[in-house]
């Protein structure tokens, strides 16, 4: 399922903790970005690999908001709506990129390239707006610069 | 005046300031490697507690005491877990301790451990981190290279190993007992305390938990003596801080001063003021669940724990959201109460059921439906959550929604429609500040 390099950075993870249950966040992060989300069949894998159940596994994955148990596009985007933001400008974001990419929150486009998400509070309150494009952070955002930042992503 | 107090944040912005290389130019490691050298663990403890440093996470409490509770006396291993989760709303910190200064907190986990007797170290990250990620990542590693973590520390043959442990998007994994939760690898759910998890926390052993810039004070502490830092900032709660501000200022950002100085002042001088000239209508000071102030409170409170409690709020992760006369206040706690709501664990019933029930009654608000009989519907919801649950969230929701249902008694009741309001007015079903 995983390659060898991948296999060996998951049995590193592994080592860092007595019972190998508590490697199930970092493990199921390395999953995820290897297959874009927690799909049933890693599950199970993570689950052999961890000697848990597979409900355990579950449980964890159904938990979490960056933890993704349906597929997503090939980009993620995750716009801050809490306060801070919403009061400097993250509302104006938000129904700009929901009209700009014709999708509302959590859904995918139709090309497959981008799924548009809320987060909580992203710990930038003094840099809002803000957004997460794959992971990483832009902050102090102008919805020209924004859709620039999108053009990058093909 | 106010001045900031640069100890935490000098070396942010100082080229490669995240390096093992410059850490060690700037003097870094040498008070981990004297202590451990040349004081005694219990010392330390003692140390830190006369220092008066209060926990930056939150609940304010002294790591001298919490360490103090861990038992000497044990076959298990212990453990730290520094709480790198910052989700409060408002709370943007901790963020720039990892991204600007990795190893300042890296040599505090080192001291940290040696005085209660860790062996090992989880920081637990927000997964959203991805550049404080990489830089604690690597200078984990740089500090494993140095012989700062591992076998035989300097020559005194302490032991300890740090790890990186990574989140996935849930405020409630900054709850130390969740946080455990989330480590060990099972549906983050709070715990019941007792047992506290200096006795009892990561697989039964004595654990502690501590906040980044908790963690970060520390080897300023070792080095400049418990006497330097009990004199500043304010006496009954001393130190340093990074305050956040956020919001409708000209220059929001992390500012660090010590305690004590005039929240107006700050607001005033650093922030250059309101943006657009505006007027001041609001601030939540602590973070996201503390009480709101008005502008004459503002006006008036200092910034320390004895100060702000006087005014009936908290200081808690030091995240202060100001908002101008353009702010609807209904709006504004609507926003944040879905936050609460959503991150809800759903383990209490009162914090399950009560928060998404409080979002309907204020989304009726702002939609122009609000009923004459909600505002006490609200209070009465949240008198049934506050210290009925097993953590603090379901508290930290009703502080701001009490305190914004008492101070803006009149933005509520300007979204009533055509009622008669206790002002004698009669209202308009549109929501007054909302511009
Ligand atoms: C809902 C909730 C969320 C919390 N989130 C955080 C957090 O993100 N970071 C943090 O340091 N403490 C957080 N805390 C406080 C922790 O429970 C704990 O008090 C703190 O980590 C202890 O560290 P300190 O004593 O160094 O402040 C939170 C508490 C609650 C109830
Ligand atoms: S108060 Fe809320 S968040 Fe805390 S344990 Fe109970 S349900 Fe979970």
């Amino acid at each position: 399922m995983f390659s060898a390099d991948v296999i060996d950075e998951l049995k590193e993870i592994r080592s860092h903790y007595p019972v190998a249950k508590a490697a199930m966040v970092p493990v199921l992060h390395v999953v995820q970005r290897e297959k874009g989300w927690c799909d049933t069949e890693s599950q199970a894998w993570v689950a052999e690999f961890l000697d848990v159940t597979a409900i355990e596994v579950f449980e964890v994955v159904t938990f979490y908001p960056m933890l993704y148990d349906k597929p997503v596009g090939r980009h993620t985007i995750h716009v801050c709506r809490t306060v801070a933001c919403d009061a400097c400008g993250g509302k104006e974001l938000w129904q700009h990129l929901e009209h700009k990419l014709g999708v509302g929150r959590g859904e995918t486009t139709g090309d497959g390239r981008f799924t548009l998400r809320s987060a909580e509070c992203l710990a930038s309150c003094g840099t809002a707006p803000v957004l997460l494009l794959d992971g990483e952070r832009h902050e102090n955002l102008t919805l020209e610069q924004t859709d620039k930042l999108l053009e990058s992503a093909s | 005046m106010i001045q900031e107090n640069k100890v935490l944040s000098a070396r942010f912005g100082t080229p490669d300031s995240c390096s093992i290389e410059t850490y060690r130019r700037d003097g870094g490691y040498q008070t981990y490697v004297e202590t451990l050298r040349s004081r005694q663990p219990d010392d330390i403890i003692d140390e830190v507690k006369r220092s008066g440093l209060r926990g930056r996470g939150g609940a304010g409490v002294s790591p001298g005491m919490t360490w103090s509770f861990v038992p000497k006396q044990t076959d298990k291993p212990k453990y730290l877990c520094v709480n790198g989760d910052e989700s409060e709303p408002g709370t943007f910190k901790d963020r720039q301790i990892l991204e600007f200064d990795p190893h300042a907190l890296l040599e505090g986990v080192g001291i940290s451990c040696f005085a209660f007797g860790a062996s090992t170290c989880y920081v637990y990250l927000r997964c959203e981190f991805a550049e404080g990620i990489r830089a604690v990542q690597k200078a984990i590693k740089e500090a494993y290279e140095a012989g700062f973590f591992g076998k035989d520390i300097a020559g005194t043959g302490f032991d300890l190993d740090c790890y990186l442990h990574i989140g996935a998007g849930a405020y409630i994994c900054g709850e130390e007992t969740s946080l455990l939760n989330s480590i060990e690898g099972v549906r983050p759910y709070p715990r019941n305390k007792p047992p506290f998890p200096a006795v009892e926390g990561l697989w039964g052993c004595p654990t502690v938990i501590n906040n980044v810039e908790t963690i970060t004070n520390i080897p300023h502490i070792l080095k400049n003596g418990a006497e330097w830092h009990a004199k500043l900032g304010h006496a009954d709660d001393p130190g340093v801080r990074l305050w956040c501000v956020s919001g409708h200022v000209n220059k929001p950002g992390v500012y660090e001063f010590e305690t004590g100085f005039k929240l107006q002042d700050l607001i005033d001088g650093p922030c250059g003021g309101m943006r657009d000239g505006r007027k001041l209508k609001a601030v939540i000071p602590g973070g996201s669940s503390s009480k709101v102030l008005l502008p004459d409170e503002v006006a008036r409170v200092t910034m320390d724990t004895p100060g702000i409690r006087a005014l009936g709020s908290s200081l808690g992760s030091a995240g202060i959201m100001v908002f101008d006369d353009r702010t609807c206040m209904v709006d504004a706690i609507l926003n944040l109460m879905k936050f609460y709501a959503h991150e809800s664990c759903g383990q209490c019933t009162p914090c399950r059921e009560g928060t998404p029930w409080v979002v309907k009654i204020l989304q009726r608000f702002v939609d122009g439906r609000g009923r004459p009989q909600d505002m006490e519907l609200l209070l009465d919801i949240a008198a049934n959550m506050e210290g009925r649950t097993v953590c603090a969230l379901a508290d930290g929701a009703c502080w701001p929604l009490t305190s914004i249902v008492q101070k803006f008694r009149h933005e509520f009741e300007a979204m009533i429609p055509s009622a008669k309001t206790s002002s004698g007015r009669t209202a308009t079903a549109a929501p007054t500040g909302a511009a």
